[in-house]
């Protein structure tokens, strides 16, 4: 068993399946390492804890967890994840996406999973840009950033995918770095004790397709600006709107549980139509 | 006054969306997502209605494509899924159709078809998703599809749906129209004792030995149910047996091939069709679904006029059975093939018909019904 931090991380994970097909210097294995880390804090069975992910690089990861995982189609993994868990509400489920796959193509079910408030911890993995692809600009790309299909710098303004879900009806949020990874794991271990729809954004760096074209250096070098441009929630709160602009907000930034939907569903709708029990 | 209790009733005159509603739960139906579209919204609404009382669920997304996700992840969470759309709903269904054919995901997909194409003639009868239903998601890949005639047909073709998707784990696809879709027609509703109903294998080697995506002889792999402990992979990536993606090109050439033999293989058992006078007609209508009642008394009128007229009426229009159809028409004189399309399955037919047997279309996008006159009309032009 090897503990990383008195956590036998490789316990679930598919070492088999290893070494994975990130980059040097990707996000993604730090934020999956903070999913397992909470995952075990928070005690939850193998056998009945189910990874869903869409398509992407972040989406690889349902790959190497030791659970009931499915990598769904493009944008898809939250109406999969409804699915899964509306036909057996015992699962707990757990979606991997990225900026592109759950704000883009997968806009239209983020919200309305976040509406409905149905018990799914979503954490989405945003590094600004499609690195499946290698470099296309997303709904989460900074204006005036380089990508491959914004040559003249981006025109489009990014979404605050934490302020959508907020807006949208979601019971809990949250946001972290990969720089900051153990409050990430903490902000996740949070969200997957809230019996709701849990969203937490882990900002993310892909050195080989956005550090690069934007000159923001190597990894080392992108998550000191993640450092650089945090700002707890609780400080945010008292600063200015303008010395907020281009810093992230991170910690906790909403938990307001209300009925999860399928306890609503069996509270109301099966108990009103006599089949409980059935 | 003494009063008697009222027998069960079992003739029950229903609309052939309330059919397929009530075939989909005698099945075993516990999990419906859908999408509101006309003229296959009655499915929604009943299933909402009559889910609950039965411990299911019922979930109105926010879109077809969401409702297709969310029945293939409700399948494989163990649920018996189902869906009901139209048209342009199925045009947006397509991508995860095959992605239940790719990753043998059991479910049903009923599309109550209408005029296309695109937002077409809402919402008029029409046939023109005959290849749409066989061909609609990229990639090879093979399908069964269905077609009802009546209300009553439509409630034994629903069970049936359902039987063949968890018996080959396969996206069945259970294409009627709105002519049976909104007719309303006595069914004899049976005792449920006396339906058999096909529940999908499930692993008895432990986790950790079982191969998730290992298919048996049949070509079908036992795929677990989520949560029950063998921690398994789904994915839509061409995969091993083990579930995993792969990019052997030995492997990927065999799981490719498999999904389509998994089904042609299996023709006999899945096939259904039914004929009518045919042994000694010379002309036959090849006639299906709703058209087929219009086909049906054509024939009657033609027979009446002493015209020697039979018909064969596939039920399963997904795979096509080639043998069968080129054994109905040998020797025939002439096959009359009406549908509300521009010559769909009739590709299929004359495809399969020998040289000496003509071939008269008899087509319509008018939006409107076959009559009988059309197609005996096209009869008495072969005489």
């Amino acid at each position: 068993m090897a503990l990383v931090g008195k956590v036998p991380v490789k316990d679930y994970l598919r070492v088999e399946k290893l070494p994975h097909i990130w980059c040097p210097g990707c996000g993604h294995g730090i934020i999956m390492e903070a999913l397992v880390r909470a995952i075990h804090s928070v005690g939850l069975s193998k056998d009945k804890t189910v990874i869903v992910s869409g398509i992407g690089c972040s989406s690889r990861a349902s790959g190497y967890m030791d659970f009931d995982t499915i990598h769904t189609a493009h944008g898809r993994a939250l109406a999969f994840a409804t699915g899964i868990k509306m036909a057996n509400p015992e699962l707990h489920v757990i979606v991997l996406t990225g900026d592109g796959d759950a704000s883009a193509i997968g806009g239209n079910h983020l919200i309305h999973a976040a509406r409905r408030n149905i018990g799914l911890t979503c954490i989405c993995m945003n590094n600004n840009i499609y690195g499946m692809t290698s470099g296309q600009y997303s709904p989460t790309t900074p204006t005036c950033a380089l990508a491959t299909t914004a040559p003249y710098g981006n025109i489009d303004t990014p979404f605050d995918l934490c302020k959508l879900v907020d807006a949208a009806g979601a019971s809990y949020v949250a946001r972290g770095t990969a720089y900051g990874v153990r409050m990430l794991e903490k902000y996740i271990a949070g969200g997957l004790k809230n019996d709701g729809f849990s969203f937490i954004e882990a900002v993310d760096q892909c050195p080989t397709y956005f550090g690069r074209k934007n000159k923001e250096g190597d990894a080392f070098a992108m998550m000191k600006l993640q450092q650089e441009r945090s700002v707890p929630v609780k400080q945010a709160a008292t600063m200015p709107e303008e010395e907020l602009a281009g810093k992230l907000v991170v910690g906790v930034l909403k938990e307001k549980p209300r009925i999860e939907y399928t306890k609503a569903y069996d509270a109301d709708v099966i108990a009103k139509a006599g089949g409980a029990g059935k | 006054m003494a009063t008697v209790a009222a027998p069960p009733r079992t003739k029950v005159l229903m609309q052939g969306n309330e059919a397929i509603v009530q075939g989909a739960l005698a099945a075993g139906l516990r999990f419906y997502a859908g999408y509101p579209i006309t003229p296959s919204t009655e499915i929604a609404e009943l299933c909402a209605e009559n889910l609950p009382k039965v411990g299911g669920r019922f979930l109105q997304m926010e879109d077809e494509i969401a409702s297709m996700a969310a029945v293939v992840g409700g399948a494989l969470a163990g649920r018996k899924a189902m869906t009901a759309t139209s048209g342009p709903g199925f045009s947006l269904k397509q991508e995860l159709i095959g992605y239940a054919a790719q990753s043998d995901v059991p479910c049903v997909i009923v599309n109550v078809q209408r005029m296309g194409p695109s937002t077409g003639v809402p919402t008029a009868p029409a046939q023109g998703d005959i290849y749409q239903a066989r061909y609609g998601s990229h990639g090879d890949y093979a399908i069964i599809a269905l077609s009802p005639n009546s209300v009553n047909e439509a409630f034994y073709t629903t069970i049936k749906a359902f039987n063949l998707a968890e018996k080959y784990r396969t996206p069945v696809i259970l294409l009627t129209d709105e002519i049976v879709g909104h007719l309303r027609e006595t069914v004899a509703l049976p005792d449920p004792s006396t339906l058999e109903i096909v529940d999908r294998k499930l692993p008895t080697d432990p986790p950790g030995v079982h191969k998730a995506y290992k298919p048996e002889a049949n070509g079908v792999p036992v795929v677990p149910n989520m949560g029950m402990g063998y921690r398994f992979h789904t994915t839509g990536l061409i995969h091993m047996t083990d579930g995993f993606p792969t990019t052997n090109p030995k492997l990927v050439q065999a799981e490719v091939e498999r999904l389509s033999n998994k089904i042609n293989s299996h023709l006999d058992d899945i096939y259904q069709y039914e004929t009518t006078s045919l042994e000694d007609a010379d002309v036959v209508i090849f006639a299906y679904g709703g058209t087929s009642r219009s086909a049906m008394a054509a024939l009657k009128q033609a027979r009446a006029k002493g015209l020697k007229v039979g018909m064969y009426r596939p039920i399963t229009i997904w795979p096509f059975h080639d043998e069968k159809v080129r054994a109905a028409l040998a020797g025939k004189k002439a096959v009359i093939v009406p549908e509300l399309n521009l010559g769909q399955l009739s590709r299929e037919v004359e495809r399969v018909s020998g040289g000496d047997t003509k071939l008269v279309k008899v087509n319509k996008v008018s939006g409107e019904i076959l009559t009988p006159q059309d197609i005996l009309t096209a009869i008495e032009g072969v005489y």
